[in-house]
């Protein structure tokens, strides 16, 4: 142990050091094989959307433990945060959950604004509100469809990359970028919405509910769906809660909370309209599949009713050009497409956060499978992970 | 289209209302009754008015805030829990290049104070996490400093079982070690990592190799007066 | 048309023994690929992509439909990869097994009246259902051999799979042999061609009007047989990484490929001949020798039609799980199939 001082050794020393370090992308488990077998799903698998490795000891077909073992992708996010201005940040936190980037943006933005005590504009916050209900919709989609292809119901997958690409194509109308939007300023945006973008979303929403209601049919009302699905993986409540899970994780274990709704930080203007918090009591994979397809419908019906009550003015409010963030700490969490996600900013005064906690939905959500993934076969342990569902550079952060 | 509001009504606004609210009752409350129920084991607390209370707790009373906080206070949302490490980096933003410091020499850094932020703290490590409660809408944020010389505090595994994966991360990227934790064992990092990544003296390799263009990068906008961003900039190194 | 009179008129009478059991053999080889060629272009490739709203392999050839052939093309050029702790000698002949089940199901396929059949066995549905599970030892083999979980996992899985499925896939065309009378395949097809239902009056009827829920059990029966969603849990790529193929590579790989579609057009060429009433064409006079051209192309269109459904099954539905699949065919196909057997046999005393 103890810590090398690069500054003292010399350059090919020090290169040398970095690369076994990326060489050396293995995790090792303290993991007995006495009895059972010992499978490997991942870290390359289909069923982990990514690089999870979840070691699992099975007596025949049925998973006696099953441990994951995260980390081959983690980027160090929160030692970065500590040498980048603030909003330099944003470009970084944009890759943690890759396929809701914008709503990543928002809770930090929203922490640093706290602490400077400016607040954006309205038309912002609207705007703002639009697009990360735009990314939820963009993310859940593609779990929908990612479900039915964990479970063998391919097409379901392949219709929901095709009615993302709406969507997808209504966020880079505003922002310039799919995936990586890096649109959300301090104290704003960084530009107004684009001509006729309105009407455009108003039809792609259109598209979205059509979406869902082919996904009900095809797949969430399927049989052999629910047969896979219901009673697998059952989660209560107090040990959901416990276990830190939320979004529509919790929501399917009959948890009514929705941090849009209940702890709505200053910046988003989710209380201007309509909409509503679904649960369902169950607490099993097809309620978490379920919640997570009516959370859809509830977003396209958020987006519908902001962009008609859209105010008009500047999309940026007067910021100082160098973003210095004054002393004091703030935790905001907002209500991610994979649950609660919050940044605990620590700062000093500096150009630079000085300690950034990034709270992502993933990895508490996750830490639940060794509990939930008992006894259970080896195929449930799919529905289980997929209906979870997990961002892996959401895990690793 | 004509313009409800704009950026010069907005700040006013702003200030207006943070002047206006000084404190916050259900915080309060909250607070009042932690220290009722630990007395002096809480040695520092603070009210964000809207947002938070932070509570700092000895190390001792580490566990029993948790458990007083789940099973008296109904917080049994368990939000996080991590470390920090309050010591100024010894590299400070980690601007120079290995080429700067041949050319120029290793910059000479003025000691800065150790600070510490809301509730207070003493040591160099302080441990944090938040709990909330569901069903009656509130949550704290617990501190606990930890001494230099034993960097370990109770494990609230035993109280939430989701602390598991987080302690093992503040583990490895701190070197805190928890009393009563099931497995500690590495999460992120391989086995045979050494050193603590999020402790401020381990240097972030690629910084150390390559300078960050960004930071050093701050250039007037056209039209605008050359010494207002760049003079501030330079002072707050 | 007179040539291929002719042709067949000079396999009934003309040719020596073993210049016809050449010609044959060497048709079932060329059917083979062929066969598992047509039914990958046009379901996998391009009613799937249909049915996905996507385009689909555009490049190769017109509208792409040589992709296949490319891909062939590129199984072959790739390295035969084994793994180090692998049972070499089972890894490389288990693919060969496989393929040969499926050789010997084309054996007993009536394309028309007799000599356009390969061998007409008297017992030629019997064979086909013994054959049919030769596959299982080459599956086992394939996942015990290649020396890795998942395809161990996957082999196992097949194999109670396979022989769940039997039992049901059986008892569905026993029904089918109770009322044609006879286990030889043309004998089927002609029993479908004078089956009428009403007295004597109108055309044959194929028995998929009183066999319904037999036709269903056997649908069932052959995706598990085929290892195709809703039950392909042997190769389920999102649990198994493909199972016991998952180390095949090259054209070992292709063989496997090929036996599975080729094995597809076969089930589905013996549901046609079961239900469908094989080659024959309903209003025509059954001992026509038009049969002998028109045949074949009926009995196409019938397994195109039956695979359709197959593929159809196979975009649409999720996988069931190992014991939800074991316990479908114990709890319901296989007592459902009885009952029907049972009243099969009743009417076929009674009528």
């Amino acid at each position: 142990m103890g810590n090398v001082d690069l500054t003292e050794i010399p350059e090919s020393q020090k290169l040398a050091y970095i690369a076994q370090q990326a060489a050396d992308g293995r995790v090792n488990l303290e993991f007995e094989t006495d009895e059972g077998m010992t499978l490997n799903i991942g870290p390359q698998h289909p069923a982990t959307h990514g690089t999870l490795r979840i070691v699992a000891k099975l007596d025949g077909e049925q998973v006696i433990s099953c441990e994951p073992a995260p980390g081959y992708m983690h980027r160090g996010y929160e030692k970065l945060t500590e040498v980048r201005t603030y909003p330099q940040v944003t470009t970084l936190i944009n890759r943690i959950d890759w396929l809701g980037s914008f709503a990543n943006e928002v809770p930090f933005i929203l922490a640093a604004e706290q602490l400077m005590g400016i607040e954006a504009p309205p038309r912002a916050q609207y705007i703002r509100t639009i697009l990360f209900e735009l990314s939820r919709i963009a993310n859940i989609s593609l779990f929908l469809g990612d479900l039915g292809i964990q479970l063998g119901g391919i097409t379901v997958g392949f219709y929901a990359f095709r009615d993302r690409e709406f969507v997808l194509n209504q966020i880079e109308a505003v922002t310039g970028g799919r995936f990586h939007p890096n649109f959300d300023r301090i104290g704003g945006l960084k530009d107004d919405l684009p001509k006729g973008w309105i009407a455009e979303t108003k039809k792609a929403m259109e598209k979205m509910r059509a979406f869902c209601d082919e996904v009900e049919d095809l797949l969430i009302g399927n049989e052999i769906f629910q047969a896979r699905t219901r009673g697998i993986g059952v989660i209560p409540p107090e040990i959901g809660l416990a276990y830190g899970l939320t979004g529509a994780n919790i929501r399917g274990s009959g948890v009514d909370w929705d941090l849009r709704r209940d702890r709505c930080p200053a910046g988003l203007v989710y209380d201007k309209v309509d909409w509503k918090v679904w649960t369902h009591p169950d607490g099993d994979c097809f309620a978490r599949s379920w919640v997570r397809l009516q959370e859809v419908r509830e977003a396209t019906k958020i987006v519908d009713q902001l962009l008609d009550s859209i105010p008009s003015g500047p999309v940026m409010a007067k910021v100082p050009r160098i973003i210095k963030v004054p002393e004091g700490e703030a935790y905001v969490a907002t209500e991610n497409p994979l649950g609660e996600m919050g940044y605990y900013i620590v700062s000093q005064g500096d150009l630079v956060p000085f300690r950034v906690k990034i709270r992502s939905a993933s990895f508490s959500n996750v830490s639940i499978v060794p509990w939930v993934c008992r006894g259970v076969y080896v195929p449930d342990v799919i529905s289980i992970l997929a209906s979870l569902y997990f961002i892996l550079g959401d895990i690793d952060r | 289209m004509i313009p409800l509001s704009s950026a010069e009504t907005q700040v006013p606004e702003a200030d207006a209302s943070e002047e206006a609210a000084p404190h916050d009752e259900a915080l309060e409350v909250l607070l009042a009754r932690v220290s009722a129920e630990f007395g002096d084991a809480v040695v520092g607390s603070h009210i964000r008015p809207g947002q938070h209370l932070w509570v700092r707790v000895t190390r001792d009373a580490w566990r029993d805030a948790a458990r007083f906080a789940r099973f008296e206070l109904a917080c049994e949302f368990f939000d996080f829990l991590s470390a920090i490490d309050w010591m100024p980096s010894p590299f400070g933003r980690d601007m120079d290049s290995q080429e700067d410091i041949a050319v120029f020499g290793k910059p000479q850094r003025e000691s800065q104070p150790q600070r510490s932020g809301y509730a207070g703290g003493d040591t160099r490590f302080q441990l944090f996490a938040r709990v909330y409660s569901v069903s009656r809408h509130h949550g704290l944020i617990f501190k606990t400093d930890l001494p230099d010389d034993d960097l370990s505090a109770d494990s609230w595994v035993p109280v939430y079982a989701g602390a598991n994966w987080h302690e093992r991360e503040t583990w490895e990227m701190f070197g805190i070690t928890f009393n009563g934790h099931p497995h500690l064992r590495h999460l992120y990092l391989p086995s045979d990592f050494e050193g603590h990544p999020l402790r401020k003296d381990f240097p972030l390799l690629s910084r150390r190799i390559k300078p960050w263009p960004g930071i050093v990068d701050v250039e007037p906008m056209p039209g605008e007066a050359a010494g207002e961003g760049g003079g501030e900039d330079e002072g707050s190194e | 048309m007179s040539a291929q009179l002719a042709v067949l008129a000079a396999l009934d009478w003309d040719l020596p023994y073993w210049a016809v059991t050449l010609i044959k053999v060497l048709v079932a080889a060329l059917l083979v690929p062929t066969t598992a060629l047509i039914l990958g272009i046009v379901f996998l490739f391009k009613i799937m992509s249909w049915m996905q709203s996507r385009l689909g392999p555009q490049e190769a050839g017109p509208k792409g439909l040589l992709q296949l052939l490319a891909d062939g093309v590129k199984f072959l050029q790739k390295e035969d990869v084994i793994p180090e702790r692998a049972d070499r000698f089972a890894f490389k002949v288990a693919p060969m097994i496989v393929l040969v089940s499926t050789f010997l199901l084309y054996v007993i396929i009536p394309a028309g009246p007799d000599p356009a059949v390969i061998a007409d066995l008297p017992t030629g549905i019997f064979f086909a259902l013994a054959v049919s599970s030769l596959s299982v030892i080459g599956v086992l083999m394939a996942g015990w051999a290649s020396a890795n979980k998942y395809a161990l996992m996957g082999g196992i899985r097949a194999a109670g799979q396979l022989i769940a499925y039997e039992l049901p896939m059986v008892l569905a065309v026993v029904g089918v042999i109770i009322q044609a009378g006879t286990l030889n395949m043309n004998g089927i097809v002609v029993a479908q061609a004078n089956f009428k239902l009403f007295g004597d009056v109108g055309p044959g009827i194929p028995f998929i009007i009183t066999q319904l829920p037999m036709f269903l059990i056997f649908l069932a029966a052959m995706q598990a047989e085929l290892t195709q969603p809703p039950f392909d849990m042997p190769v389920a790529e999102s649990e198994l990484v493909s199972g016991y193929q998952v180390e095949y590579t090259g054209f070992r790989f292709l063989f496997f490929f090929l036996a599975e579609f080729a094995t597809a057009f076969a089930f589905g060429a013996i549901a046609s001949v079961l239900f469908l009433g094989g080659w024959y064409l309903p209003g025509l006079d059954v001992n026509s020798e038009w049969f002998w051209l028109i045949g074949p192309a009926v009995l196409f269109a019938k397994i195109m039609l039956v695979s359709f459904l197959i593929f159809w099954f196979r975009f649409t539905y999720p996988r069931l799980r190992e014991d939800q699949l074991q316990r479908l065919a114990w709890k319901w196909l296989i007592p459902i199939s009885l009952v029907w057997l049972a009243v099969t046999a009743v009417f076929k005393v009674v009528m």
